[in-house]
């Protein structure tokens, strides 16, 4: 039996790194949730390159799962890992530098060969030159135990290497008294009735990682994290992405429209795709279009035949996308057009986050063409963002723009089951009445009536051409295209009035005010909470609405002696607050294809807190 | 299917052409051969027994795409060379409506292609009208994807280089399930066309050779005129031999070689020429190649299958998916993963 001391920690982060086909996504995700079964609040940053497999043991091909679990609420993945299991050296090479001091290394020392210390370029091996004594280092031979445990099932030498991320999460199982059954259910439903030996294999060596640790006396501890106090509740496992897909789903039923994708894949918002067309039995219609243009246009289409459309994209897909979107503002149709932001500009870093799509699906067409713009703060607020996008689309007969990004798509955390029954439903009407009809007559939001195809007596056409006030013809009257103008801008600006009033988080006045918006909110609000509890005169804002902004933003900045805006771009939000309301902004950029750590937002922040006062 | 919002049809049969007009001036060029297209659609649609709400016209850009606004049924003037997309969106959502996409050779063939082909494969439920006239009109005389080599044009002072494309061959290529070409002035043959493709189930795509008379007057004199026309076209009949001239004195027969050759009908023998079959893909790519002068310019369907429809095809997943998991709700859905509850 184990002599090993058990030890409770509070948090504690854990990074599996590998080569990009030695499974560290999936065995980070089995670790993720197994700890939220737990009762532990997680949260998570797969970090993968954007090759399907490079070459084995390069630098290129490292593929990363980082996990955050802790005995209270967190909001971010953690800034650096307490433990890393790296699979080889490249992966050593890639990540140790942010390996906490006195953090646990597990090395598999089977994969440190003289060719792969070479392709990781190390000219001796780290495991035994010493330059890693700052770290408690596992050296532990996880292939060949691997191969040894699952000898007697069979597999060829190729099969059973692969089994050996499932030793690398027993063992780490064992460390933090984590139970094998959610893991062993898995892989029984995954493999049993398809390739039993594979079943057999990944069990033998989950269950010989386990028992390694608990019998080879290496270490010394193992460890607790207990249960979080998280909200009373029913709860799930959920990344961004199927939050988005849940959230349209739950927007196609709560205003009884029928929903329709149009899609191109890209990444990081494929999965969106293979989400939505997997729900066809709750009569999701989805469409792979040829290229982004006609998937955008078919939305629209469908938009027109009464649909609730939608089309899915990252910003280089935002970019042919434009031309369309604009159609969608001319003819006044709902539309919601998803930004699953990378790293830019051009091909950029396609599996990397970033935040800086937000003056293109802004600005980014031709002419005077305002959107209503909104984004998600976490992988679970996707879910509500893609129904208050439904909202304002219908309410006000427009397309829409939600902006999510890498980090939140791919990004796992428990979430407390909603309630579809108690949201509101949204009211839509199709216009049936042929008496007094006009297609660019206007409501109280300036919405224009939508008469679907197939209806008697409302024949009408629509166009890219200006509109004609009420009538909708086509007009190259010098007023009429000043006054549509204005009203398409108009109709913008009253979303704001269904904007319900900004959240402060903290003091609500002070020295310095955190405006934020997107996927920072975790890292922000982690940062903004450790300066308060420092009793530093801090506040928080996070915006789900970026245009037309609340009414109440600028009171609220006014209150603040300084206004700070962390995003992950060159700054494109302070850009927009300075010339909105002509106030003097302070901006923290980064545009690494990283999420920011809450250390760095608290150096930041706090050097503004100095200058504050 | 179920009509959406529901509510009962208008009486198709008490249709005719001036319902199908609207109040707007008609903007073409005097004597353009969009006018007749035009007349052709109108006269055509009220006989075929739909409900006037249930037409959707979808055009793109150029001068032919002003057709919509003419058109007294749901429609849209979209943006350039994505009309086929737009209204693959429109017929996969509704498969029950008429989705017609009105196109150019600019529009369809150049900035468009990619829309046009895919839908072509996939076979939506579209017909497809598209105005040939060799020159991009709107924009005032350029050549355009289907010009001749050699033509002299604004932005071609010295002659064009590009080869051009054949739309029949194209629509071939991408294995339409319907392909005709019919000619503007040719008023009956079009109506004839209109009314096949109407008929068609799945992507219907008629090329009209249409005069532009400011642009590119005369590009298609060798077929518009009355006179010329029996000498130099081929109108293609389904089981028929095929016959050309005033007296139906040539024909079209196969040689040893493969090749097409022009024969006397009588003496090469009516029984050895070539029969036309609209479900042949080698007679139909065969006749794509055909053309004024060496042979007669082949109008009518040249392509005529049945393969299945791709928006019915996607409705019949979706209820076939709702027959096997009846009454599910998205919380259903949210719910079908692990749950945990948090005490």
């Amino acid at each position: 039996m184990s002599t090993a001391q058990t030890v409770e920690l509070e948090t504690v982060a854990i990074r599996f790194a590998g080569d990009s086909g030695d499974g560290m996504q999936l065995t980070g995700t089995q670790f993720t949730e197994t700890s939220a079964l737990l009762g532990n609040d997680v949260a998570t940053f797969p970090d993968f390159p954007a090759e399907i497999r490079a070459p084995a043991g390069s630098l290129a091909g490292v593929s990363g799962f980082q996990l955050n679990f802790s005995s209270h609420e967190i909001y971010t993945h953690g800034d650096a890992p307490d433990v890393l299991v790296a699979m080889n050296p490249a992966a050593l090479r890639v990540n140790i530098g942010d390996l906490k001091p006195d953090g646990i290394l597990i090395a598999n020392t089977y994969a440190f060969t003289d060719k792969n210390l070479e392709k990781a370029g190390f000219e001796k091996n780290p495991l035994e030159d010493g330059t890693l004594q700052m770290f408690r280092v596992f050296p532990v031979d996880i292939t060949s135990m691997t191969l040894e445990a699952i000898r007697e099932i069979g597999l060829n030498q190729k099969a059973a290497v692969r089994c050996k991320n499932f030793l690398a999460l027993g063992l780490v199982y064992w460390m933090y008294n984590r139970p094998l059954q959610h893991t062993i259910d898995w892989i029984e439903k995954k493999f049993r009735a398809k390739v039993p030996d594979i079943a057999d294999a990944n069990l033998a060596a989950l269950k010989a990682g386990y028992h390694y640790g608990e019998t080879a006396e290496i270490f010394t501890h193992n460890y607790v994290v207990p249960k979080a106090k998280l909200e009373p509740g029913r709860y799930r496992g959920i990344n961004g992405n199927h939050a988005l897909g849940l959230g349209l789903l739950a927007a196609a039923e709560l205003s009884g429209l029928e929903l329709f994708l149009g899609s191109y894949p890209i990444t990081p918002a494929s999965d969106l795709l293979h989400f939505l067309a997997a729900q066809k039995h709750l009569g999701a219609k989805t469409f792979q279009a040829e290229d982004e243009i006609a998937a955008v246009c078919a939305a629209i289409g469908a938009a027109y035949a009464g649909g609730l459309a939608v089309t899915s994209t990252s910003g280089p897909g935002i970019a042919l996308k434009a031309e369309a979107i604009a159609l969608a503002v001319m003819t006044e149709l709902p539309l919601i057009v998803c930004d699953i932001q990378r790293g830019g500009p051009s091909t950029g870093l396609p599996t990397k986050t970033e935040q800086a799509d937000l003056l293109q699906v802004l600005y980014g067409r031709n002419g005077e063409c305002p959107v209503p713009v909104v984004a998600a703060a976490t992988p679970g607020d996707c879910f509500f963002v893609a129904i208050e996008a439904a909202r304002i689309a219908l309410r006000h007969m427009v397309p829409v723009v939600i902006l999510s990004d890498g980090y939140l798509a791919n990004g796992a955390e428990p979430w407390k089951i909603p309630d579809v029954s108690a949201i509101e439903p949204i009211h839509t009407e199709f216009r049936t009445d042929p008496e007094g009809f006009l297609p660019y007559a206007r409501d109280e939001n300036l919405a224009r009536p939508w008469a679907v195809p197939g209806t008697p007596g409302l024949e009408h056409r629509l166009g890219g051409l200006e509109k004609e006030h009420l009538t909708g013809n086509v007009s190259y009257d010098p007023a009429n295209h000043q006054f549509m103008t204005e009203l398409r801008a108009e109709k913008v600006a009253r979303v704001a009035q269904h904007i319900p009033p900004t959240e402060v988080h903290g003091p609500a006045s002070g020295d310095v005010l955190v405006v934020a918006w997107g996927g920072t909110y975790g890292a922000v609000r982690s940062a903004v909470d450790h300066l308060i509890a420092h009793d530093r005169a801090v506040a928080h804002v996070h915006l789900r609405h970026l245009n037309p902004l609340p009414d109440d933003l600028g009171e609220i900045m006014g209150r603040f002696e300084r206004v700070v805006v962390p995003e992950l771009n060159m700054g494109q939000l302070a850009m927009i607050l300075r010339a909105r309301y002509l106030i003097e902004i302070r901006s923290i950029c980064k545009v690494q294809g990283k999420p920011f750590k809450e250390a760095e937002l608290i150096r930041d922040i706090s050097a503004e807190l100095e200058h504050a006062r | 299917m179920t009509r959406y919002p529901d509510l009962p049809p208008t009486d198709a049969s008490a249709l005719s052409a001036k319902d199908f007009k609207t109040d707007q001036d008609v903007r073409w060029c005097p004597g353009c051969g969009d006018y007749s297209i035009l007349a052709q659609v109108q006269r055509t649609l009220p006989t075929l027994g739909i409900p006037r709400e249930d037409f959707v016209f979808i055009s793109g850009i150029g001068c032919s795409s002003r057709f919509p606004y003419y058109m007294n049924t749901y429609g849209m003037h979209t943006i350039h060379g994505r009309a086929p997309a737009l209204a693959s969106g429109i017929q996969c959502l509704r498969p029950n409506l008429n989705t017609w996409v009105i196109t150019g050779d600019g529009d369809s063939l150049s900035i468009g292609t990619n829309h046009l082909m895919h839908a072509l494969r996939r076979n939506v439920n579209l017909k497809i009208i598209l105005f040939n006239n060799r020159i991009y009109g709107l924009t005032k005389g350029q050549y355009s994807p289907t010009s001749e080599v050699g033509k002299k044009t604004k932005s071609t002072p010295y002659g064009s280089l590009d080869h051009p494309f054949n739309p029949i061959a194209v629509a071939l290529g991408a294995e339409a399930s319907f392909v005709a070409r019919s000619i503007d002035v040719d008023a009956k043959h079009m109506k004839a066309m209109i009314q096949r493709a109407a008929a068609h189930e799945g992507t219907a795509l008629i090329e009209v050779f249409q005069n532009c008379n400011i642009f590119n007057d005369g590009a298609f004199a060798f077929i518009s005129d009355r006179r010329e026309r029996p000498k130099t076209s081929l109108v293609l009949e389904h089981g028929q031999p095929m016959r050309f001239g005033k007296k139906k004195e040539y024909g079209i027969a196969i040689g040893p070689d493969m090749k097409p050759r022009v024969v006397d009908a009588e003496a090469h023998g009516v029984e050895n020429l070539l029969v036309h079959d609209e479900g042949n893909p080698t007679i139909a790519y065969l006749l794509s190649q055909l053309s004024h002068p060496d042979f007669p310019t082949p109008i009518g369907v040249f392509r005529d299958i049945q393969r299945p429809v791709y928006d019915r095809m996607l409705q019949a997943q979706v209820d076939d998916a709702r027959a096997r998991k009846p009454g599910r709700s998205v919380q259903d859905l949210i719910e079908s993963v692990h749950v945990w509850e948090v005490r």
